[in-house]
């Protein structure tokens, strides 16, 4: 029992809590996706309003991260 | 025979949730969370009252068809039958555009406080936090706990509506321990705000005001909570009247649609105590039974404080004109104020400009809007959030 769990985003490997949400994993990671102009954005609300934390996770499109708990050997990609 | 079902796992759904239990009949609790507690109880070991059902991961759409809620989970579509429903969707906080709030680093203040609980690390790093209300200290405090350095509190309200909200606590004796114990260990500046937040890939700075001298304050986040904003949306695509942007309920909760009910802030912001309550309350009406009479003694109470704390969240109107021509208002499609001021209501906005058209349907700008110029959304329609093509397939229509 590890209550450590590694996960993909954009192809590099992060380790964190088991109880972390996936957008702490990308913040920790180093970013999330641009906006329809390409300015950097990042998590606002944290709790699932803003959908500013979406990103790709295992192939699902528009994935609202942050209410989101990481798993062992997930892949995102944050260019969604 | 179908069930009770209540839609949000926060304090006023788990208070009906039990409630229903008390009488020995099904109910099912889902919540679109992986766990129960709400927005408060983040993180926190949250029980559910026994024989409840529960999922969560689970969020609500919609209705089906006559009895018959569509939710969608990560994988699936899931339709759930019902003889009556609970709404006990909660509350979202309030964001005003500044110039720099699209920066990453810029958070809700809930916000930042529930992304730390869910592993967002704050050691070491300087925060500003600022805004109106209770929650701020609360949040403040928290984030101090985990290490974080709390540059400033910035209270926009003055120092006189902060001790006339004080003052009308002391019919809430616990309420008053709190304040005073959170004022005394992070002691608030009053009548005072941030103007604009400074960086570029994310946030190295904020400007604030208290309306004569400006100052700049170095910091790594900003968490900035305008107060709270009802989650309505669910209840209105259910079909049930609102009034003044909160749903309207009779004395036992039950809204406009006949055995659809509806408790906590969704009726009208005001706290934990009031949506325990209140949840309780329509936990019992939604059983068919009758609650007992101390119920609406204390939710007077409640609604006593919940009328303080509107009155000292009022904003200031400095606060709705620190949005420049370019600032953008609305995230999801990057739409500029100077773009939606061309614009004369909602509707013309969201055809001209796409604003409120994006993934988040208005939730962040809307209330910004409202704040701005006083627009309110014209209507809500099915589904309430993006769903995927094959859950809408089993939209039919409404209540």
């Amino acid at each position: 029992m590890t209550d450590r769990v590694a996960l993909h985003i954009d192809g590099k490997t992060v380790k964190v809590s088991c109880r972390a949400s996936v957008a702490s994993a990308i913040w920790i990671a180093g970013g999330f996706r641009r906006s329809v102009s390409g300015q950097p954005r990042g998590p606002l609300c944290g709790m699932g309003t803003c959908f500013e934390c979406r990103a790709t996770v295992d192939g699902g499109k528009h994935v609202r991260t942050c209410v989101l708990t990481c798993r062992e050997g997930m892949d995102v990609r944050t260019d969604a | 025979m179908p069930e009770i079902v209540v839609i949000g796992a926060g304090p006023a759904g788990l208070s009906a949730a039990a409630a229903v239990r008390s009488h020995g009949q099904r109910v099912v609790l889902l919540d679109e969370n992986p766990a129960a507690g709400g927005q408060i109880w983040r993180g926190e070991r949250t029980a559910v009252a026994q024989g409840v059902e529960t999922m969560f991961g689970t969020r609500a759409l919609g209705i089906a068809s006559a009895g018959m809620l569509l939710c969608e989970t990560s994988e699936s579509a899931v339709v759930l039958p019902f003889r009556k429903l609970v709404v006990a969707t909660g509350a979202r906080e309030r964001f005003l555009p500044f110039p720099g709030w699209t920066l990453p680093g810029v958070f809700g203040a809930g916000g930042l406080q529930a992304m730390v609980k869910s592993g967002f690390p704050v050691d070491g790093k300087r925060v500003v936090v600022a805004g109106t209300g209770p929650l701020l200290l609360e949040v403040a405090e928290y984030l101090r706990s985990r290490g974080a350095r709390i540059a400033i509190v910035a209270e926009q309200a003055r120092w006189t509506s902060l001790i006339r909200f004080g003052l009308a606590l002391r019919h809430a004796p616990s309420k008053m321990a709190q304040a005073a114990r959170l004022a005394f260990s992070t002691l608030p500046r009053a009548g005072c705000w941030v103007t604009e937040v400074h960086g570029t890939e994310h946030v190295e700075a904020a400007t604030l005001t208290d309306g004569r001298r400006t100052w700049r304050e170095a910091c790594d986040y900003v968490a900035c909570g305008f107060h709270l904003v009802p989650n309505t949306e669910i209840a209105a695509v259910l079909g049930c009247h609102l009034e003044g942007g909160v749903v309207w309920t009779d004395d036992l909760h039950e809204t406009s649609i006949s055995g659809i009910y509806c408790a906590g802030e969704p009726c009208g912001i005001g706290g934990v105590d009031k949506s325990l309550i209140e949840g309780e309350i329509a936990g019992h009406a939604a059983a068919g039974r009758l609650p007992v009479a101390r119920l609406f003694a204390k939710r007077a109470r409640a609604r006593r404080f919940a009328a303080a704390l509107d009155a000292v969240t009022r904003l200031r109107p400095e606060l709705a004109r620190l949005a420049r021509e370019d600032t953008i208002v609305c995230r999801c499609e990057d739409v500029p104020l100077s773009r939606i001021r061309e614009c004369s209501d909602w509707r013309s906005a969201k055809l001209l400009t796409r604003c409120g058209m994006g993934p988040c349907q208005g939730r962040v700008c809307g209330s910004a809007l409202e704040s701005l110029f006083g627009w309110r959304p014209e209507s809500v329609r099915p589904p309430v959030q993006p769903a995927r093509a094959g859950t809408l397939a089993g939209l039919t229509g409404s209540a």
